[in-house]
Formats: C-alpha cells, structure tokens, sequence
C-alpha cells in the first residue's frame, strides 16, 4: 500500500510537470520555414516574451501564415536546464531556426550548438555568438527609448521625483535604467530619480510595493521593467501617478495613467536572420534593435492626453538619437 | 542619508507596506501551522495559493462580486486540501513529495486556465482600503494599521483566533494530540484521520485565501506565477514561528519589514548595491532562526503517515 502511493504520487508529480510547457504544432503543407523559441516567461506576460511572440506573428503574417512559416514555442522555461533540453529537442527535431530568448540560455546554447552545425540558432538578449558560425546574437538599444521615455517622464512630472521598479542590475533593465536616468537629467537635473531593484523577475507583490514605497516618496511619475511590473502598474493606477512602459505595450493595464511604452519589434533582426539563413548564412552576426532601424519604437497611448509640446518634444529626441546629435552617455 | 530613513514619512512607509506584505504569509503560515500541528507536512501551499489566485480574479472579474471570487478561492484551496488529505491520510503517501506534486498541479494547472479563460494579463477593481473611523486618524498608528483593505484586517485577526482554537478547545487539543502521539490519541477514541483531514483542508482553504488577498485585494491582477516562492516561505515561517500563531506573526512581520526597508534603503540612495538589500530579509531572518530555534520541537508525528496497529 505504501509502495503503491509513493508510486502513484511521483507518477503524479512527474505528469503534472510535462503539462506545464506548452508547444503548439502547426500542421505541414509545402515546406514551410520552421521556427521553434523557448522563452523564460509566458508569451502573453506583456514583456519580454510576448515582445518576441507578437514578432513571430507578424513574420508568419507577413510570410503568409502558418503553411509558409511554422511557429512552435515553449514558454514558461524559468529553469535552464528545462530550457536547453528544449532547444536540443527543436534543433533534433530540424527546425530551420531554435530561439533562445534569454541571456540565461547562453551557455547551453554555447554546448548545444556545435552539436547541430545545420541548424540556425539566435541568443538574445545579447551581442555574443560565441564565435559559431551557426549562432546569430540579438540585443535592445533599451536605453533609447529608456532616454526618450526620461525626457517625456521629467516633462510630465510635477513632484520633481520620478521611481523606477527594476528587477536585477543586469542587462537589458540596466540598460533601459540608466538610459531613463539620462534622460531626465537632460530635462531638469534637479529631478530626483528613485531607482528599486527588488532582485526578481516574478515576484508581483514586491514590486507593487516598491511603487508604493516610491509613491510615498513622492513619485508622480513611474516607470518599470520586466514582467512582474504588472504589480506597480496598479499601485501607480491607484494613485493617479502616470507609467511608461518598456518591452511591450502595456497601456491596456492602465488605459489612464499610460503615457507611452518602448515596444521591441524584433522582426527586424528577425527578417535579416531569416534572408541570411536562406542564402546559407546560419549565424556569426550580432543584430541590435535601435529607433533607427525601427527594432524600438515608441508607442503612445491614444487614451491619454499627451500635451503637443510633450509629443513633439519626444519626437524630436527620437529624431536626434536617430541621426546622432544627441547621444546617450551611460554610466 | 541613513537618518532620512527615521523621518515620519517613512518609517509610517516601511510599517504599512510590512503589513501588507504579510498578508499572505499570514494565511497561508497559519494555514499549515494547523495542518503541520496535526502532524502532516503540506508542501503544497504554493500551488493551492496560485490556484487561489486564479479562482479568486476570475471570478471577480466575470461576475464583478469580489466576494465571490473570494468564496471561489476558498473552495478551490479546500478541494486541493482534500484531495492532499486523500493522499497522505488514505493512501499513506510520503508527503514531502505528495506537496512537490500539489504545487507543480496548482502551478501548471493555473498557467492553463489562465490562457485558456484569459489569455492576457488583465486588472481587476479590487477589495478598497476600509478607513477604521476614529482609529485611522491617529497620527502615525492610523495610517499603518487602520487604513487596509479588509483581507489584511482579516489576517491579523486570524492570528488570536488560530491561538485561541489550538489552546483553548477541544478541537485545538485533539490537533496537537493527533500531532504528537497519534496513537495515545487513537486509543482515546480520537479519529486521526478525521482531524487531519479537518487540518488540511482548512489549511488549503487558508492557502485559497492568502491567494485570494493578492490577486483582488493587494495586487488586483493576475499573472502566471505570480506567488514567485511565497507559499514556500510560509512553510518556512511555520518553523520560524516554532508552530505558535504568534511566532509565525513574528515571523511574518519581521521578515515583510525588513523587506519595505530594503525597498525605502534603496529610494533614499543610501550606498547599499541593491544585490545586497535585497538579501537582506533572507539573511536576517536566517540569523534569527540560528539564535532561537534550539529551544523548540516539531511535533512529535510530523510527517510520519499513521497506520493503525491492530
């Protein structure tokens, strides 16, 4: 009897663990391209994976669905190890081309891909491609729209203080960070700018808290980054306090208090990828997703009213990062 | 800088936002504080609150009764905790694993509904903060403690209550004896299974609740995951509170202040690098436990399934 449900519970455990990872076939017509990505979060967290997710969609629209480009996705994939049996599984399976959307995967990527020399990969977010000929590296120029999001946010702000919900000192949110701090100084330098690391990419309570802590520090204005602002985004709703956004659009949480969201569109490296690939390039390129080349755009909420200055300040601060006289000074 | 963080402002921010983020650990703490007093280890707290979570925002937001959604995540934590006890009680299973396998249920199982009821990250218009006449404007005191929403009020009241039914009842006295000497305790007419299964299943209701007080009270959203290891740390808490209620508050709170004050250190700019402040609530709650834990005993049955010896 014990025998049996110790068996009957880690039989559980073990069935219950396969269902959490979803991948969705498509069925095969012509040969179609084959693209499979693993992803950290959920594709619809309005963050970082669902930026790549909503990419993937508009390729297959533009390359006339799901017969001519095939899309199969795991999501969720928060454990490496998870993830690179993932990938290994895609490139067995001969996808054309296996994402790797986290910087986390890198060193799996680094031991999985010597293993499938015809088999495309791209590691993201990053500028590294481990110098393998069958690697392509993507990464954000987050600061850029960090930086026009600053200017706009210093514009706004009435308190001269401004917070910031970050998750960990790293990467893509210290890039969009520290861009966002430039900004503002070059509006009014005076602007205090309250930046929280709360040391997590899912803990939504936290983060909720730590808006709340800038709040009462006297925040009008706040901004975030990765999925777990969600939380804040709420507190700044609460409050009246405006959001800028980043990694996706984000003003459907808040249609009133959203003034504008940096949104990646990475079909832009993803369409030099795929050209590469068919004339039989398989990686060794780094692609970065900037204003310029239309991988960062800056989307505004149609629901708030952006004063006219604002707008064309902001607009001529996207003009100036894009043909260069005004450049932004990291620290 | 460091004195800017004993101004009024913010020490009133640091209490307040304690209190919040207690919350949950509140629930779901006591919630196995009962069913880990009666001797069963409830892994499982993480997923029956993510399941919670779910229940209690999609409820809210289709049928826009907030109680409901609250009535919802109470039930679907008692399912979990009856089929937990259905495990443990019945079947004997190990229940160190049997917990592993609830939370990766309620984790997974979470996740679907959501993409297949919701599919986006939505918001919902949540339980409001309830101003305590008279008691919320005292300066200072009103404003951390009478100024909540009404899930919080109710965590803090469950703490006496909790104490109150495990000392001073029958019931409470036939939990701890199923605890610590199943079988003096079965001789004496006690039914063992029968109170544990009493145990879990107001431990799951907890859970549903502590879920509940996040997705439509605290946070008003619902996202894949979103406890991030808040069930676990309330398993933890359980030790921490030496399996007293009070202990657990203790517990609770000290770990969720400490928490706010590393969220204020870094808004003031004190020189601490954030990597550092936010390991604060973890080390000193480690070192708490280092210099108090000696004094105290799990009871005696935790974990041991009880098979009846004729």
């Amino acid at each position: 009897m014990k025998k049996f449900a110790l068996l009957f519970t880690l039989v559980l455990a073990l069935v219950l663990s396969a269902c959490a990872p979803k991948a969705t076939p498509t069925p095969v017509a012509t040969e179609p391209f084959r693209v499979a990505v693993v992803m950290p979060s959920a594709i619809n967290d309005m963050a970082f994976s669902q930026s790549m997710y909503d990419a993937l969609m508009r390729i297959q629209e533009e390359m006339g669905g799901p017969d001519n480009f095939e899309i199969v996705y795991s999501e969720n994939m928060f454990v490496v190890d998870d993830a690179a049996a993932a990938i290994r599984d895609y490139a067995t399976q001969g996808y054309d081309l296996v994402i790797a959307h986290g910087s986390q995967y890198g060193s799996s990527l680094q031991e999985i891909a010597p293993d499938f020399p015809e088999t495309s990969f791209a590691w993201g977010t990053t500028a590294e491609t481990f110098g393998q000929p069958n690697i392509f590296a993507y990464e954000a120029a987050s600061q850029e729209g960090g930086y026009v999001n600053g200017v706009l946010a210093a514009t706004l702000s009435k308190s001269a203080t401004i917070g910031v919900v970050g998750p960990i000192e790293v990467g893509d949110a210290k890039l969009y960070v520290d861009g966002f701090k430039a900004g503002v100084a070059s509006v009014n330098p005076e602007i205090v700018v309250n930046v929280n690391y709360i040391g997590s990419f899912s803990d939504v309570a936290l983060a909720s808290e730590a808006a709340s802590t800038h709040l009462s520090a006297g925040a009008d204005v706040l901004t975030g980054t990765a999925q777990m602002v969600v939380g804040a985004i709420g507190k700044a709703e609460e409050a009246n306090a405006l959001w800028f956004g980043t990694q996706s659009n984000q003003s459907s949480l808040a249609p009133k208090i959203v003034v504008a969201s940096q949104v990646y569109h990475w079909e832009v490296a993803l369409r030099e990828m795929l050209s590469l690939i068919k004339s039989g390039t398989l990686g060794g390129k780094s692609f970065k997703a900037n204003l310029a080349n239309g991988g960062e755009v800056i989307e505004y909420n149609e629901g708030y009213a952006l004063p006219a200055e604002a707008k064309t300040l902001a607009d001529n601060t996207i003009k100036g990062i894009v043909d260069g006289t005004i450049t932004i000074t990291l620290p | 800088m460091i004195s800017e963080l004993f101004t009024t402002t913010v020490l009133i921010g640091i209490l307040a936002s304690g209190i919040r983020l207690a919350t949950p650990y509140l629930y779901a703490a006591i919630g196995e504080t009962f069913s880990q007093k009666s001797g069963v280890l409830n892994l499982g707290v993480e997923g029956q609150m993510l399941l919670g979570c779910f229940a209690a925002f999609y409820v809210a937001l289709t049928t826009e009764n907030l109680w409901l959604g609250l009535l919802a995540a109470m039930i679907v934590g008692a399912l979990m905790g009856l089929a937990m006890a259905f495990v443990t009680v019945n079947l004997h299973a190990q229940q160190g694993i049997s917990g592993i396998g609830f939370y990766l249920f309620g984790l997974g199982m979470s996740d679907l509904l959501f993409q297949k009821l919701l599919g986006t990250v939505e918001t919902v218009k949540g339980f409001p903060e309830i101003y305590i006449p008279g008691l919320s404007d005292i300066p200072g005191i009103g404003e951390i403690f009478f100024r909540q929403n009404i899930l919080v009020y109710g965590a803090f009241l469950l703490v006496p209550l909790a104490w109150f039914i495990l000392n001073k009842t029958t019931l409470g006295l036939k939990i701890r004896a199923v605890g610590e000497n199943p079988d003096a305790a079965d001789s004496l007419g006690v039914s063992v299974a029968r109170v544990r299964y009493f145990t879990i299943i107001l431990g799951g209701t907890l859970s549903g609740l502590a879920g509940a007080s996040l997705s439509i009270a605290l946070l008003n959203v619902f996202q894949q995951n979103m406890t991030s290891g808040l069930g676990f740390i309330a398993v933890a808490l359980v030790y921490f509170g030496a399996w007293k209620p009070g202990g657990v508050l203790a517990g609770a709170l000290l770990f969720s202040i400490v928490n706010s004050l590393q969220l204020w250190i870094q808004v003031l700019g004190i020189p601490v690098p954030s990597d550092i402040a936010v390991m604060m609530p973890y080390v000193l709650t480690i070192l708490v436990l280092v210099a108090t834990v000696s004094r105290v005993r799990a009871p005696s049955a935790l974990t041991k399934p009880f098979e009846r010896e004729d």
